[in-house]
């Protein structure tokens, strides 16, 4: 797997780095959102840290995983936390937009209106 | 879809995230061109090279190691890297002596300026809860292995302080330039689970 830094070629990045940052892209937009959201003023990132430990020690603490361990699902449920006690988006409004996402025509557009990041 | 027993689908990660990045689009709440630019950064630019040039610069420039120590960000800021989870970056010694390895036991807290985003064992349950209580066997599992009488200490990160290992120097490496140092330099170096090679 090649390093996602190995870009200028002028030192490349150290080989037994190799590691793709985000497996999946869902993971690079739930990581990009939170990001976004805290440069941009909307949470401390103080407040973001103490939901992502509270999903993640509600993983730890579960008897019996039911959910396998997901990294990037933990923090996307914890900016929906910090999300909803900001009441700037409810988990309600998020499921309602999935199942209405989930719906849509197989043949369509998918993110028509987005960027797709560069690789 | 398939058929399950459950009546209804709890709809999927990917799903969720794109329906909170629409209402959050719609909603002025980000700007999807300003998140496309730090999803980038994070992916091509900012990763554990910039931690090599730190280290590298702190082993071949006395003064600066000396600020580095003394002062983790303020001497990471003085090369450039700055930024989100980069204000309390503490930077402890390795030597031949004592050894120093980075966890976080509670979440995922990470040096991102100088590392990028931590790696997938920085982040997995096992990793976070054994290199606390046995660091000796799960560095050796990660193909470190220490002699008895090195003094191991487990740095936990948190929102306060994130650790940064400075490696040690390894022998054979002294006629290299700083540059020619850079390229040694491993992130599993900087979290202290490896030692820096001479080649």
């Amino acid at each position: 797997m090649t390093a996602p830094l190995d870009i200028d070629g002028l030192a490349a990045p150290p080989r037994s780095n190799g590691e793709l940052v985000f497996s999946e892209p869902w993971e690079s937009r739930a990581f990009g959102m939170a990001v976004s959201l805290y440069e941009a003023g909307a949470f401390t990132w103080t407040e973001f840290q103490a939901a992502l430990v509270g999903r993640i020690g509600a993983w730890e603490s579960a008897s019996a995983h039911n959910e396998p361990w997901n990294y990037y699902k933990l923090w996307l449920a914890a900016l929906e936390d910090v999300l909803t006690d900001l009441r700037a988006v409810s988990a309600s409004e998020v499921t309602a937009r999935a199942q209405a996402l989930a719906h849509r025509s197989p043949g369509h557009d998918h993110r028509h209106d987005h960027d797709h990041p560069h690789h | 879809m398939t058929n399950t027993s459950g009546s209804e689908e709890p709809a999927s990660a990917a799903l969720r995230a794109e329906a909170l990045e629409q209402l959050l689009t719609e909603r002025g709440l980000i700007d999807p061109k300003v998140m496309n630019e730090i999803i980038s950064n994070y992916e091509t630019n900012i990763g554990p090279l910039n931690g090599a040039k730190v280290v590298a610069k702190a082993w071949t420039d006395p003064q600066y190691r000396r600020r580095l120590l003394e002062d983790g960000t303020a001497a990471i800021k003085e090369l450039g890297f700055s930024g989100s989870q980069g204000e309390h970056i503490v930077v402890v010694e390795n030597t031949a002596t004592t050894h120093n390895v980075v966890v976080c036991t509670l979440c995922s807290c990470y040096p991102w300026p100088v590392l990028g985003l931590p790696p997938s064992w920085y982040k997995d349950p096992a990793y976070r809860a054994r290199m606390v209580a046995e660091p000796r066997a799960v560095l050796s599992e990660m193909g470190l292995e220490l002699a008895d009488d090195v003094q191991i200490t487990v740095r936990d990160s948190t929102s306060e302080v994130r650790w940064l290992v400075l490696p040690e120097r390894p022998a054979g490496t002294e006629h290299l330039t700083e540059e020619e140092l850079v390229p040694l330099v491993s992130r599993d170096a900087m979290v202290g689970v490896a030692k820096v090679k001479a080649q």
